[in-house]
């Protein structure tokens, strides 16, 4: 990689001066160092302080620059930016409120995670050490428990973006399951009755859009499909 | 203007994992409390934490507190208080339980008990062989850790406020701190919170320096806050370089590679920690192992086209060890580096990552200043855990998992202390009239301020300042240039300019308030070090040297002491180092080599 100029074009409102939103064209010149999307926002920023994103660890493990970029949703930190078709269109996760540029209102999101009892549920009096969980039942959480909550997949799904109120969306139902395939957990049937409802689990048409843009690899459609299968098997 | 008033029995400022343990035990209480953060609690930096959490729970082989004990008292080049760190390693297995008990998916041993890895450091029978102490979950125990924790606080009902920044602290006539002001991100709102007890749990500044593996977030905004309010910062020259940073990016390549078989090697593919630490070899601590690395870079034995990094070779490895037990290194290894590590070495160099001073506490969290001759006089409604305090266990060096420990051990018992001061009864005392003026006087000079000095060009001096006159080795003349520049940036960070006046959002804002945090602890580093005329643990200076004499330059006659920063003044003075542990007998000062 070398010196190279960069062309964005990119979602700019701020609700304080601006009646609606517009795109942006702007450039930036990067340095031969500069690998990743977040990289070029950093020095962008620097020439343009008012340019609003969320970022923190820049390592694609706290979730937090999750961003539409070219169309298919994913975070800053882990775009390489010579990879990306110029102009490079950055909007907003699709489906949440904007608060400003690419900053979106997130409650709903997490008001859904929440709705799931996201802990563990375990009422025994715990134990004075540990309790045992063999390496394969630990496996079963693989793929799971990775999610960052970035929210990349739930605002890629069209069932999410209908129904964000009612369906939980695939980050939701994960976490449900995460909770569901651990040995350690007692509340299997309460959690299959808190998603026993025509939106809130059955909503999902498997277009597997989640799966598609999932920054961490995971894959919330076959997560889905196992708590589906758990409810057939509890009906008959 | 008036400004609104929140009150609550607790504050808990910062959720990442300190600040979310001190929750559990305060929301478990009853207690009123609300948890503020910058970021979502999910976002906060312990989340990257990679290797594991120390307990000596011996799954796999024989292990003792005793031995974790000697360990960290010998990482922390002795300047550690040994009762804390007593304390500290004996609430280790039940700190660790809990959080299994919380849910945390630990790896998990042929029998079912929490998997343990081999660490930098750990070893076994007071120094003898490495021992395997660290509890992991994969690569990824920080992040599995914080959203065990997040979650048990959700179960819990703790109150959060997310994507708040807290400004100031507010401490009255008397030096009671009853509470702080904080900005709603979203709106620009300033409100102050009233309290009985308030808990810093901010994290550390490693980005003061240009080369960090830390979080864009982590700024110090706790130290900056107590500096304001006229609280010492403890032992700030010692800062952890981590010897495996990908070169160039900066970005975490945990020590439990090491841990798993992982080797350093130079250009010539020697592995040559067999030279520097003969016993211990990779997993000598922290500061020796970065010193080293430096050492072969500075004599020409570097890799690359620049020669200015070493190789971190796990190619000898069982792909599927590699697949199973460091999944995330491969990942940050094919992002970061273009490299996959199951096939070819990983470039890597020694880069920021932990700041071992911080707010002076007592290992039951609250916060002590010299007061009156007595070096540890409780300031009252003041606690503080995690990265951002100094209890001291760390002291000059920190041993890998024992940050995570830290968190777990010092959270809880700062939460604890809190609930036990809170239910001793006292009311709110009464707020200062001027309790918020000195928050909206610094946002209004910001907003207002025109000709003043650019955020992001400030910041940078400062971060150049630091990577080059206070790095992993240390000059005598190049600490007192350091001290001339650091306090030349200082005046452009009391000017700072932005362009955005928007009340939404206003990042522009935010970062140029971190900024004057970041501030403070740099000039407390920069100052801290300049004074420390000896080489202890991550303080290494040239005039300082290793003689029969003085064994790696450290002198203790001298300098077994900690400092104090005084950022009223810049003044510096020093107190003791406890060398009395709870129960046993003191660990005795040795010439430290692994």
């Amino acid at each position: 990689m070398s010196k190279r100029m960069v062309q964005f074009s990119i979602y700019r409102y701020d609700p304080d001066k601006d009646d609606a939103p517009y795109m942006q064209d702007i450039s930036v010149e990067l340095e031969p160092t500069d690998r990743k999307l977040l990289d070029a926002l950093t020095k962008l920023k620097a020439k343009d302080d008012t340019l609003s994103y969320r970022r923190s660890c820049r390592e694609g493990v706290c979730g937090s620059d999750a961003m539409n970029i070219n169309g298919k949703n994913g975070l800053a930190c882990l775009t390489d930016i010579d990879e990306l078709k110029q102009p490079i269109v950055l909007r907003p996760l699709p489906g949440l409120p904007v608060i400003r540029d690419l900053i979106v209102d997130m409650t709903q999101f997490f008001k859904q995670y929440h709705s799931i009892k996201p802990y563990l549920i375990n009422n025994d009096p715990p134990p004075e050490r540990e309790r045992l969980q063999s390496p394969d039942d630990r496996e079963e959480l693989n793929g799971l428990y990775e999610c960052i909550l970035c929210a990349c997949c739930s605002t890629a799904c069209p069932s999410f973006w209908w129904n964000p109120d009612k369906f939980v969306g695939p980050a939701g139902l994960l976490a449900a399951y995460r909770f569901i395939a651990d040995t350690r957990d007692q509340a299997t049937n309460e959690r299959l009755d808190n998603l026993e409802d025509p939106y809130r689990l059955f909503r999902c048409h498997t277009i597997m859009n989640c799966v598609d843009v999932c920054p961490k690899g995971l894959n919330p459609t076959k997560a889905i499909g196992k708590i589906k299968d758990m409810m057939v098997a509890r009906a008959v | 203007m008036s400004i609104p008033v929140l009150k609550f029995d607790a504050v808990i400022v910062g959720a990442g994992g300190a600040g979310l343990r001190s929750a559990i035990q305060l929301s478990e209480a009853g207690l009123k409390t609300a948890v503020l953060s910058k970021v979502f609690p999910t976002r906060s930096h312990t989340v990257a934490a990679q290797g594991g959490v120390a307990a000596s729970l011996g799954n796999s082989e024989e292990d003792h507190w005793h031995w974790h004990m000697y360990d960290t008292v010998k990482g922390s080049d002795w300047l550690g208080d040994q009762d804390a760190i007593e304390f500290m390693v004996r609430k280790a297995n039940e700190c660790v339980v809990e959080l299994e008990h919380y849910g945390m998916p630990f790896d998990r041993t042929d029998d079912g008990k929490i998997y343990q890895r081999p660490f930098g450091g750990h070893m076994s029978n007071f120094g003898e062989k490495p021992v395997r102490r660290s509890c992991a979950a994969a690569d990824r125990t920080g992040h599995a850790m914080l959203h065990a924790m997040y979650q048990r606080n959700v179960k819990a009902n703790t109150q959060f406020f997310v994507e708040w920044m807290a400004l100031d602290l507010i401490r009255d006539a008397e030096g009671h701190v009853v509470g702080v002001t904080a900005m709603e991100m979203e709106t620009g709102q300033v409100v102050i919170f009233h309290t009985r007890a308030t808990i810093f749990a901010t994290g550390g500044a490693g980005r003061i320096y240009y080369s960090s593996t830390n979080a864009f977030i982590n700024t110090g905004d706790g130290l900056g806050m107590a500096a304001r309010a006229g609280i010492p910062l403890e032992d700030m020259e010692f800062w952890q370089f981590h010897p495996t940073g990908v070169a160039g990016a900066g970005v975490l390549i945990t020590e439990g590679v090491r841990g798993e078989g992982g080797i350093l090697r130079n250009s010539s593919k020697e592995r040559f920690m067999e030279r520097y630490a003969p016993n211990a070899k990779d997993l000598a601590s922290r500061d020796v192992v970065s010193r080293a690395m430096t050492t072969e870079i500075n004599e020409g034995r570097g890799c690359g086209v620049n020669k200015d990094y070493v190789l971190l070779d796990i190619t000898h490895l069982d792909p599927n060890t590699i697949m199973k037990r460091l999944p995330g290194i491969r990942e940050i290894g094919l992002q970061f580096a273009g490299v996959d590590c199951i096939k070819e070495p990983l470039p890597v160099v020694p880069t920021c990552h932990y700041q071992m001073g911080g707010i002076p506490t007592h290992y039951s969290g609250r916060v002590v200043t010299p007061q009156n001759g007595d070096f540890n006089a409780v300031v009252p409604g003041f606690y503080a855990a995690g990265e951002c305090a100094c209890a001291s266990v760390h002291g000059a060096n920190r041993l890998g998992t024992n940050s995570l420990l830290d968190l777990l051990v010092f959270g809880k018992s700062a939460g604890d202390s809190a609930v036990e001061d809170l239910k001793a009864g006292k009311a709110h005392r009464e707020l200062p009239k001027d309790a918020a003026e000195k928050s909206l006087a610094r946002i209004s000079a910001i907003d207002n301020r025109k000709g003043g000095a650019n955020v992001h060009e400030t910041r940078l001096a400062m971060q150049r300042t630091m990577q080059n006159h206070a790095g992993v080795f240390r000059f005598g003349d190049m600490l007192k240039s350091g001290v001339e520049k650091i306090l030349e940036v200082e005046k452009a960070a009391r000017e700072l300019e932005i362009k955005d006046k928007s009340m939404a959002w206003n990042t522009a804002r935010t970062e140029a308030l971190e900024m004057e945090n970041l501030i403070e602890v740099a000039k407390a580093t920069m100052l801290s070090a300049e004074a420390r005329k000896e080489s202890r643990g991550a303080h290494v200076r040239d005039d300082a040297p290793d003689t029969p004499e003085f064994p790696n330059g450290r002198n203790d006659a001298e300098w077994l002491k900690h400092t104090l920063f005084n950022p009223v003044d810049n003044s510096i003075s020093y107190k003791p180092v406890n060398m009395q542990p709870l129960t046993v007998e003191p660990i005795a000062l040795k010439t430290r080599s692994y």
